[in-house]
């Protein structure tokens, strides 16, 4: 039988996509195991801000009124809004048609392109930067911040929204063509209510991203908050100083959670079984092929393809080329691996009761809950190590500077990444299954972990792939809480470039795209997978 | 989906052992053990937190193991991140020396009493001015700021003999430097003090006026020299020989000017210090010694081209004799001076 519209829209598979459950919204209150579990993920999640407010706590009013009166902020402010406004907007309109391609047309090597679109991920953003920079020495400051951000950060759209679309249906947009409506108004109409949550989750991901991201606007010396912060822990020696802008900047990241969970609530509608048959129509591109392709190539052939040839260019052309040894090359991709291996764990750990608590349950607490676990992302990695630092120091000094605290300051800096997988994998499997599992016998517990959790596998997977990929490419947490002696490939590859030996960091960031690329790959395809898999 | 399952269970045991491996990962030291009355015994181990380039110090800690048989955990990172990682960790640093690429953070260091002094045998080697006031830290190498010019575009005689000059006009939109570096900062701080607060005020506001490009390193600023887009950067001399050495001399189109007698050409110092809980480590004093004796100076010499500070090593050919550039009346390690510098640049909207 075939299955209803607002099921199989509701079917997203890996991604951020619509929490929509396909039941109706539970106003019952979470049982308490679930909402303990969630409040100390979220407890845990939130150290570094804790650290924050010790240490700003520590300074005065007297220093906080005189920080944020310097003549800089507002300027700084403004740009560090201006770009992360920028940046997500163009994302967002560079993202949705390439997942429309991707998804609804008869695209040429549709496979090839999918997973082209997911390999900007495996990108370090100062590493594209520094590509960039390279071919054009010239660029720097606002555009050629946008250009490369955009550029690194579209697949956190894309990749969603086609997941998305691939679930959805034409039906309505179909509807509203019979009633007289233009095309692009029935897409409006139609498609775009389908897919907003996906774009709206998305946006939010970058947007926390460019808040916190330091390595490419450093090297393009355009000045925002957290650049201001990293030279403040450099230079003032007075952390308060550090930790008054961190809280500016944890303040906007606040802002913007709210503000996509407003506009999230805001399209919570259910979609009536209109068509009784899911189906979305592929469209053919004829004379708009060319066209197409070159758009799915863009993103790409700029944010990986130039980084890589410059690097290598690099390579033939500098005159201290270090030998390379392949033994340190090998426990440098060791070591990332074991790494981003274990912080996808924890992340998972953490953010599954959370995103359980916020599939299903709905209220003010809950909201609150996820809030609270999304405002990590927009803190700067040097924070979080150093809060870390501060943490492990004072509960756990044996394990201080061990690689688990490492492993640790991965899940908590990126669990946000695998909350909003775990939320809609679950938010997919419908409660009637539970309830049959409940009558059966089965404790909370039980259900939970027979039928729930085994059929959000897929979503659950995707959530520590996400967080992996990203954790191989971190630098500032690294670089504080590292075991002496234990580097990553990004640390190696950051080593290089700082003192300009490029020629010996062109392996490591081969290595890296590598091992990063994998993840990436994963990523594109696993949608796919459980599309023809279901709920099996 | 069989498959896929399989797949899964598999990756899930694979992720049990790797965080149980990455648990047992290389730590550093245990938790440092509280400094005992007695003296502590070498124990043929030092950790050592270096915040100079991994290529430039491994193999001069090689040398130092050959000759004294001591085995160095080392930790790289930027001075700037140690340090902060160094004033958390506070008492509890697994660290026993600080290797640092300026004085400022051992100031710090020193003020929250994380150091402890080094012995005045080793200490008087250095001459003073080079190294610190109240023996808490010992000075390495000295680098000379300097003024970089476009090679193509300026002719040596247009640049200033003083840093005083860039203020006006006609070098308005085409002096650089990177006002959160601590060596530049250095520099402002010789300037309050050598030429006074007014004078010092009044070229603050001259050159934040003058419409200068601000950086973040001193690297990145001389590379914008080297590639036209920057006519004068204000950096230290050593990073001049390293891009010559990365790409060769004749092709550098970057040009130095060393400024002696004036604030702008003072010599700012590496240093290293021994950390509080390591007080009376032979390790670390063994360490320490080593970097002050003729082979590491000579060393430092040959691979970066800094000023050796013992009396008695010849410096890099080519560049001025360090007495000409001295640093009379200037604690390099002053830090209520530094915060005070720190809040004439934020005056002025360059921090």
């Amino acid at each position: 039988m075939s299955q209803r519209v607002d099921e199989r829209v509701a079917e997203l598979a890996v991604f951020p996509g619509t929490d929509e459950p396909d039941t109706e919204p539970n106003s019952k209150r979470p049982p308490r195991v679930l909402l303990l579990l969630a409040v100390l993920a979220c407890a845990i999640a939130s150290i570094p801000l804790v650290y924050l407010l010790v240490r700003v706590g520590s300074s005065g009013l007297d220093e906080i009124v005189a920080v944020l009166g310097r003549p800089r902020i507002p300027r700084l402010l403004l740009n560090t809004v201006t770009l992360a406004v920028s940046v997500t907007a163009a994302s967002v309109l560079l993202g949705v048609p390439t997942a429309f391609l991707l998804a609804r047309t008869r695209i040429p090597s549709r496979g090839l392109f999918t997973v082209l679109a997911a390999l900007p991920l495996a990108i370090p953003s100062y590493l594209a930067a520094y590509g960039w920079l390279s071919a054009a020495p010239a660029m720097q400051g606002f555009w050629a911040s946008l250009l490369v951000l955009t550029l690194v950060s579209t697949p956190y759209v894309t990749l969603p929204v086609m997941a998305a679309l691939r679930a959805g249906t034409t039906g309505l947009d179909d509807v509203a063509r019979t009633l007289g409506r233009s095309a692009w108004r029935a897409f409006w109409l139609g498609t775009w209510p389908q897919i907003r949550p996906a774009t709206l989750a998305g946006g939010l991901l970058v947007c926390l991203y460019v808040l916190s991201e330091f390595g490419a606007v450093a090297l393009f010396r355009y000045p925002v908050l957290t650049t201001a912060i990293q030279q403040a822990y450099g230079s003032s020696f007075n952390r308060n100083y550090a930790a008054i802008l961190a809280t500016v900047l944890v303040l906007l990241a606040m802002l913007v959670v709210l503000a996509e969970q407003t506009a999230r609530g805001r399209a919570r509608r259910r979609f009536g079984a209109v068509t009784g048959i899911a189906r979305h129509r592929i469209a053919g591109l004829g004379r708009w092929t060319a066209p197409a392709i070159a758009l799915l190539a863009v993103v790409p052939a700029f944010a990986v393809g130039l980084p890589v040839a410059v690097l290598f260019a690099r390579l033939f052309e500098a005159e201290t080329l270090r030998a390379l040894d392949p033994a340190e090359l090998g426990q440098a991709i060791l070591n990332t691996l074991l790494l981003s291996i274990g912080g996808a764990v924890i992340a998972v750990l953490l953010a599954l009761p959370i995103g359980a608590l916020a599939a299903r349950y709905r209220g003010r607490l809950v909201r609150a809950i996820e809030s609270l676990g999304y405002l990590a992302l927009g803190l700067p990695g040097i924070v979080v190590g150093l809060s870390l630092v501060f943490f492990s120091l004072s509960v756990l000094p044996a394990l201080y500077q061990t690689g688990f605290v490492l492993a640790f300051a991965y899940g908590v800096l990126f669990m946000p990444k695998a909350i909003g997988a775990i939320r809609s994998a679950t938010a997919q499997v419908p409660t009637s299954l539970e309830d049959v599992a409940r009558t059966l016998g089965y404790g909370r517990m039980q259900t939970w972990w027979l039928v729930t959790a085994r059929l959000a596998r897929p979503g659950i997977f995707a959530g520590a792939l996400l967080v992996a990929v990203t954790a191989m490419k971190e630098l500032p947490a690294t670089l504080l809480l590292r075991p002496t002696g234990t580097d990553t490939l990004a640390i190696e590859l950051w080593s290089r470039t700082d003192v300009s030996a490029y020629g010996a960091a062109a392996p490591y960031a081969a290595a890296l795209i590598l091992v990063a690329a994998v993840p990436a790959f994963l990523l594109s395809g696993a949608g796919r997978g459980l599309g023809r898999g279901g709920a099996s | 989906m069989r498959i896929f399952r399989r797949g899964l269970t598999i990756s899930a045991g694979a992720a049990v052992i790797a965080i149980a491996m990455s648990g047992c990962a290389p730590a550093g030291d245990d938790a440092a053990t509280p400094p005992t009355d007695a003296a502590i015994e070498s124990d043929g181990e030092l950790t050592l937190y270096a915040g100079r380039d991994e290529a430039l110090i491994a193999p001069l800690i090689e040398r130092f193991t050959e000759d004294t048989g001591i085995e160095v955990i080392a930790r790289y990172g930027t001075s700037p991140e140690l340090n902060a990682l160094l004033l958390e960790e506070g008492e509890s640093t697994p660290a026993q020396v600080f290797l640092s690429q300026d004085a400022g953070a051992l100031g710090s260091l020193a003020n929250a009493d994380l150091v402890s002094k080094i012995p005045a045998e080793l200490a008087e080697q250095i001459p003073a001015g080079f190294t610190s006031e109240d023996d808490g830290w010992i000075g390495v190498t000295g680098r000379a700021r300097v003024i970089a010019y476009d090679g193509d575009k300026v002719a040596e005689a247009d640049v200033p003999d003083s840093v005083l000059d860039l203020t006006d006009p006609e070098w308005s939109g085409r002096v650089g430097f990177p006002p959160g570096n601590a060596s530049f900062q250095s520099f402002v701080t010789a300037l309050r003090v050598l030429e006074g607060e007014d004078t010092a005020e009044q070229w603050v506001e001259g050159i934040s006026g003058n419409d200068p490009e601000l950086t973040e390193k001193n690297g990145a600023t001389l590379d914008l020299v080297n590639n036209g887009q920057l006519d004068v950067a204000l950096i230290n001399h050593y990073y001049w020989y390293e891009d010559a050495a990365e790409i060769g001399a004749e092709n550098m189109r970057a040009q130095l000017k060393f400024l002696p007698g004036d604030a702008g050409g003072m010599v700012n110092v590496t240093g290293a210090a021994i950390l509080a809980p390591a007080e009376g480590d032979p390790d670390a004093l063994a360490f320490i010694e080593y970097l002050v004796s003729e082979d590491a100076q000579q060393y430092f010499v040959e691979n970066t081209y800094e000023y050796p500070l013992l009396p008695g090593i010849d410096a890099p050919e080519g560049m001025p004799a360090l007495d000409s550039l001295v640093n009379a009346k200037l604690d390099l390690s002053d830090l209520e001076s530094l915060e005070q510098t720190q809040e004439l640049l934020a005056e002025y909207g360059l921090l």
